[in-house]
């Protein structure tokens, strides 16, 4: 009965989709102000039935209803309670409907922030992202129904792939939708202001904030998956370019271009054509990372089924989206005038130069993740592209970008002095430039792209110091008071910027001097590795709830002081025979200490076992937290909530963006 | 011209996935095509004391047919190797894959067994070695023992035909 009811709450919220999407849209451009007021409720009623369905589903999942297909497919009567609550989004089907969800609850955010929009504007939006949730609420009822029931029921489930078994994987996937989705709001403003032909400064102001939450969020989906993946997948690395991370990586570099780009627009006028252009991009990067994830275009590995009529309704549903609204850019885009001009040495250069850069680096993440496809369609060998394409491609094209944002926020709008930005940061490049050089020598011998790293991360970090600094010398008051007047947008973004500075720094550290060993060990033997002593104590049979492990002790000493005892796994899961390696990690703020078990080698106890000395690994997961912090920071400025009460722009610039 | 730019990539872009999403998936060239079938000695089914090796087919060309009992795929198959074996164009040894209640002697013995030898490979580690996916799937090994076509899913008259036919050909048996 619940099952049914959960379908059912479907096709209503499918039907209330159609009506916020229709009814508003042409609404606005009739100027008829009742089915303009459409939107807000049918909106908020559609995330009400979708919330319904997803409740109901995951009722499915807790009581174990293995009459319904989904259920029997991806959870297991003893797997524990949470992830039979996290099984609801483990599947396919589920996957969708928390895509669903979550635009659902975007949509009532933006119905419920958008009094201070005018009503056309709020109708438009609102209403282009009913047209999304209706393709998507179709999609589930006619290709992946998470409802279906199976004749005659299940005895029990298949269970949840165990890899998923991890609490890195309940929040992890919400995130990263948090984020792909959120660029919906982007792109139905983006839309809204073709539609409308008002490509004004408020514009920009409006969806700035909204872009800034979505790309905070996507970043933390990110860095939890690659977290995830650290500590699941048992071989210690944390980025393995596959199509599965490209797919949500390459909407957060059109999302960082685009909020950077965003800010141009706001505070000048200009970039208008390229802002809108970037908002489709982003959220068509999202569709796309959607559509290669769930079609098996690209599937190497087999996690969800590969089914052609899937494919076939997203690649169409893709072809509509972004198709549709390129069409509309490429009709529209001549009535926007940029505002204002600037130097070749401004803010708004080295903005566009970043843009400029951010996009040749999506272009080669794209290029690489779809190489296999052009080559197996134009009838070539079938050929992947690993890490070193990306690495030796992806690097270089970044360095630069990471040696401008530096000077960016010192570069004054319009026309910047060069012999005064030189004059604020040379001190810093010198610092910078003798930590690049000398660092490496204390950390283990020279090694050039150390060298780039350490230079790049110590100089954007003195940048950011050299910003406040800047602010600091001018005004009144004490300076604590001064740093109380900051703007939250400025905080966010020197935050943000620093947590970029400390994000390449670990990556430098932990890619040029990470030490790993491949062990033999038998019971009582030890093994040495960066100074560390690891004295293997033999294995143990331990039963987990759905799973039984042989766990393993190993002793980690230094100088003969015990520094921990670690126990990694070796698992069997009963319901798929499934064999998984559990790490287990030491963490602590300059290196984790990571040991996972291999095979067992002889009946007498010896076990192969990986050892892994990750220094500065963890300054990967500070970094994101900074810019997550620094993005929530930014979205939360005061000036963005003194819109909410004024729906008027400042006159200059309504002025300058006409 | 400049702001059509992103709407034709993006047609080129949406061709190549349509060609994409037609494409099989599961046609994954193996890496052992032109070199020499991995070795392994199994007990055959129903004769523990009997083994295969891949070396007692040196100077054969041969099908090396991966199949289990609980694969339904390979019951649709079964026919069209029983033809094949009475017409004597090529022997086909058939390995047991993953059979866990050990009902291949049973099963063949109802429905006619197309194959030389039957070996049993419990646990599957023959099939790692081969990259077998999934059953069935089927290898052409020559007179060397070297591997020289695998085809993944059931067998029929077209497959057999349009594939098999013309490398044997090519091997000259």
């Amino acid at each position: 009965m619940i099952p049914e009811l959960g379908h059912f709450a479907l096709i209503v919220a499918l039907l209330l989709a159609l009506t916020q999407a229709i009814l508003p849209l042409y609404g606005a451009q009739r100027g008829n102000l009742t089915l303009m007021a459409v939107a807000r409720p049918a909106a908020q009623g559609q995330f009400v039935f979708v919330a319904l369905a997803f409740a109901c589903l995951a009722y499915a999942f807790l009581t174990n209803d293995f009459s319904v297909e989904n259920v029997a497919r991806n959870s297991f009567s003893q797997l524990p309670e949470v992830y039979r609550l996290t099984a609801t989004w483990g599947s396919h089907e589920g996957s969708m409907l928390l895509w669903v969800l979550i635009l659902g609850f975007w949509s009532t955010a933006v119905s419920v922030f958008s009094r201070h929009l005018p009503e056309d504007m709020a109708a438009r939006v609102i209403g282009i992202m009913g047209l999304i949730s209706t393709g998507f609420l179709a999609f589930l009822l006619t290709t992946s129904n998470p409802f279906e029931r199976l004749l005659p029921a299940a005895m029990d489930g298949n269970d949840m792939n165990p890899l998923l078994q991890d609490w890195g994987m309940i929040i992890h996937p919400p995130m990263l939708y948090m984020g792909y989705v959120g660029f919906a709001v982007a792109f139905a403003f983006a839309i809204a202001a073709l539609l409308s032909g008002k490509m004004d400064v408020a514009w920009a102001r409006w969806s700035r904030p909204w872009t800034t939450v979505a790309w905070a969020f996507l970043t933390l989906g990110i860095m939890l998956g690659s977290w995830w993946a650290y500590r699941e997948l048992g071989w210690g690395g944390w980025w393995f370019w596959d199509p599965t991370e490209n797919a949500s990586f390459m909407p957060w570099l059109a999302g960082t271009a685009l909020i950077h780009s965003l800010a141009v627009t706001e505070k000048r006028g200009a970039f208008k054509a390229w802002t809108v252009l970037l908002a489709l991009i982003a959220f068509s990067l999202s569709l796309l990372g959607t559509f290669l994830v769930r079609s098996g275009v690209l599937s190497s590995v087999h996690a969800f089924a590969t089914d052609p009529a899937r494919g076939a309704f997203i690649l169409g549903f893709l072809a509509v989206v972004i198709g549709g609204s390129l069409v509309l850019y490429a009709w529209r885009a001549p009535k926007m005038i940029t505002g204002s001009g600037f130097t070749w040495f401004s803010r708004e250069s080295l903005l566009l130069a970043n843009n400029v850069i951010l996009m040749a680096a999506l272009g080669s993440v794209l290029l690489g993740t779809l190489y296999p496809l052009f080559m197996d369609a134009v009838g070539q060998n079938k050929i992947s592209v690993g890490p070193p394409y990306f690495n030796a491609v992806f690097v270089p094209v970044m360095a630069p970008a990471l040696f401008l944002m530096a000077i960016g926020p010192l570069a004054r709008w319009k026309e910047a002095s060069l012999p005064d930005v030189v004059t604020r940061l040379k001190w810093a490049l010198g610092v910078a430039l003798a930590i690049g050089l000398l660092l490496p020598l204390t950390l283990g011998g020279f090694k050039p792209w150390a060298s780039l790293g350490f230079f790049l991360a110590a100089w954007i970090a003195l940048s950011v110091l050299a910003g406040f600094v800047d602010r600091l010398k001018h005004g009144q008051g004490g300076l604590l008071q001064k740093l109380a007047t900051l703007p939250r947008g400025f905080w966010g973004m020197q935050l943000a910027h620093f947590g970029m500075a400390v994000g390449v720094a670990g990556i430098a550290v932990v890619a040029n001097f990470q030490t790993e060993r491949d062990v033999r060990m038998e019971v009582n033997s030890y093994a040495e590795l960066a100074g560390y002593t690891f004295t293997f104590r033999g294995t143990t049979e331990h039963d987990g709830p759905n799973y039984r492990a042989a766990r393993g002790t190993l002793e980690v000493s230094q100088n003969g002081k015990l520094v921990a005892t670690l126990h990694p796994e070796k698992r069997i899961y009963n319901a798929g025979g499934m064999a998984m390696t559990e790490a287990d990690i030491h963490p602590n703020i300059y290196r984790d200490i990571y040991v996972a078990m291999g095979e067992q080698l002889d009946d007498r106890g010896a076990w192969a076992v990986r050892l892994f000395y990750k220094p500065f690994i963890n300054w990967l997961w500070f970094g994101a937290v900074f810019m997550v912090a620094g993005g929530f920071l930014a979205a939360s400025d005061k000036r963005y909530r003194i819109a909410l009460r004024r729906s008027d722009v400042p006159k200059n610039l309504a002025a300058q963006g006409a | 011209m400049k702001r059509w730019l992103p709407l034709v990539l993006f047609v080129v872009l949406v061709g190549f996935f349509a060609k994409g999403l037609f494409l099989n998936p599961r046609e994954v060239p193996s890496p052992f095509i032109g070199r020499t079938a991995p070795a392994f000695t199994l007990p055959l089914v129903g004769n523990a004391n009997a083994s295969f090796s891949p070396a007692d087919m040196k100077g054969k060309v041969w099908m090396l047919n991966v199949w289990a009992p609980w694969c339904v795929s390979c019951r649709q198959e079964h026919g069209f190797l029983m033809q094949l074996a009475q017409s004597g164009a090529i022997p086909i040894v058939g390995l047991n894959w993953k059979d866990k209640d050990r009902e291949a002697a049973q099963l063949l013995a109802q429905t006619g067994s197309p194959y030389v030898a039957v070996p049993e490979d419990l646990d599957g580690k023959v099939g790692i070695d081969y990259g077998v996916t999934g059953t069935p799937e089927t290898y052409l090994i020559d007179q060397a023992g070297i591997v020289r076509l695998k085809h993944v899913g059931p067998i029929d008259a077209e497959a057999w035909k349009s594939k098999f036919e013309p490398k044997l050909k090519e091997l000259g048996a």
